[in-house]
């Protein structure tokens, strides 16, 4: 059911400040979520003043930058620090993105730094996925055919066919988009929620496989596909550019018309 | 569930509107309205069989009347308008997110005429 506030537990309460020590005249302030497993409080926003004038250009520069020299608590996922890993989603300024990606000066005004949305948290802006990798798991997005031995080697495939998987095998997993969807928020346990649909499509529409019809009638369910109802947060959130929504659609229009 | 007790991260708390879910979220409200508002009319046309004048002017022509008469037609436009949007993505076009916000902007701003044009209409017969 759908909970529009945040359990008791959650409430969000104000935090430190960290006024800067440089004397720098080009601050920032940003304001992070933090929670800490360890001492049994709520989560809280912590400010940070930061000198804007020996900071890289990105929302994760900024990151490093106060776990560096202001707070070496911090914690948050990142690996490969421009936008082809995904650990590094998060909600930057009310919308969820990629903070590798995602340039800083593009923000007036106080930044705010959330982890993504409606997950339960694990420390300050790393949220618990294991839910939405489980439904991953649960579309079974790996190749199925029935072709043996040196059949199976190698798969020919037209360009046209291939043609079809743009915009969909980019997929990244970050979660941005299905962290970003009031549908999933409400209904994460059986919605599969827009990554895991755009990936489902992804199998679905790939000319080698051989169980579409398997598939489309696996992902055919009033909760697993349409709890979504075009709200298109996902496809507005996306640091990859693709159209979950259109995937989405896609789906729903092949089960409409087969 | 090994973070079962941990904190939820906030989500409706902190989450930019865009035009994309504040006009979802608009078309769900109106339909409600909508459904009501249907119901309620049919009640009240069943009544207006035995009792029609007093019904009919009274009411409407109070200021509360009028007010509601116009949010009434806002309402119907907009819930039509934005389910043709709806019927166009559900035939596969118009999910790139540029051409999604212009949609919506159309709908949006042609509910407003939809409803004066209703409003006069009604008023005018």
């Amino acid at each position: 059911m759908a909970e529009f506030t945040l359990p008791n537990n959650s409430k969000i309460v104000k935090g430190e400040y960290y006024k800067d020590k440089t004397g720098s005249n080009n601050i920032k302030k940003v304001n992070v979520y933090r929670w800490n497993p360890d001492d049994g409080k709520n989560p809280r926003i912590d400010t940070f003043e930061v000198d804007m004038d020996n900071c890289g250009p990105k929302v994760l520069d900024i990151l490093f930058k106060i776990k560096n020299e202001i707070d070496s608590s911090l914690t948050f996922r990142r690996s490969c620090a421009h936008g082809v890993c995904g650990s590094c989603a998060m909600n930057v300024d009310g919308v969820n993105t990629l903070s590798c990606i995602k340039s800083h000066s593009d923000i007036k005004g106080e930044l705010n730094i959330y982890p993504l949305p409606h997950l339960k948290v694990v420390k300050d802006l790393i949220g618990d996925l294991s839910n939405l990798y489980k439904q991953y798991e649960s579309i079974q997005p790996w190749l199925k055919t029935s072709k043996t031995d040196t059949e199976k080697h190698e798969i020919l495939q037209s360009q046209k066919d291939r043609s079809k998987l743009d915009g969909y095998y980019e997929c990244i997993l970050c979660a941005c988009c299905s962290t970003s969807c009031p549908s999933y928020w409400w209904n994460g346990d059986k919605y599969l929620g827009p990554a895991v649909l755009l990936q489902a499509y992804r199998w679905i529409s790939d000319s080698r496989d051989e169980e579409k019809k398997e598939r489309l009638k696996k992902v055919a369910d009033e909760l697993k596909l349409y709890r979504c109802h075009t709200i298109m947060n996902c496809t507005n959130s996306c640091p990859k550019g693709l159209n979950p929504a259109k995937a989405i659609g896609s789906i729903k229009k092949m089960l409409a018309s087969s | 569930m090994e973070y079962e007790k941990n904190p939820l991260t906030p989500h409706l708390q902190i989450y930019k509107w865009q035009i994309s879910s504040l006009l979802s979220i608009t078309h769900r409200i109106t339909g409600v309205i909508n459904a009501i508002a249907i119901s309620a009319i049919c009640f009240w046309f069943l009544f207006a069989i035995n009792n029609e004048k007093i019904l009919l002017e009274n009411i409407l022509n109070s200021f509360l009347g009028k007010f509601i008469s116009i949010s009434l037609c806002w309402t119907f436009s907009f819930h039509i308008l934005n389910e043709i949007r709806h019927l166009i993505w559900d035939a596969g076009y118009g999910f790139d997110p540029k051409i999604s916000k212009i949609t919506g902007y159309i709908t949006l701003i042609s509910s407003f005429l939809l409803a004066i044009i209703i409003y006069l209409l009604g008023v005018n017969l």
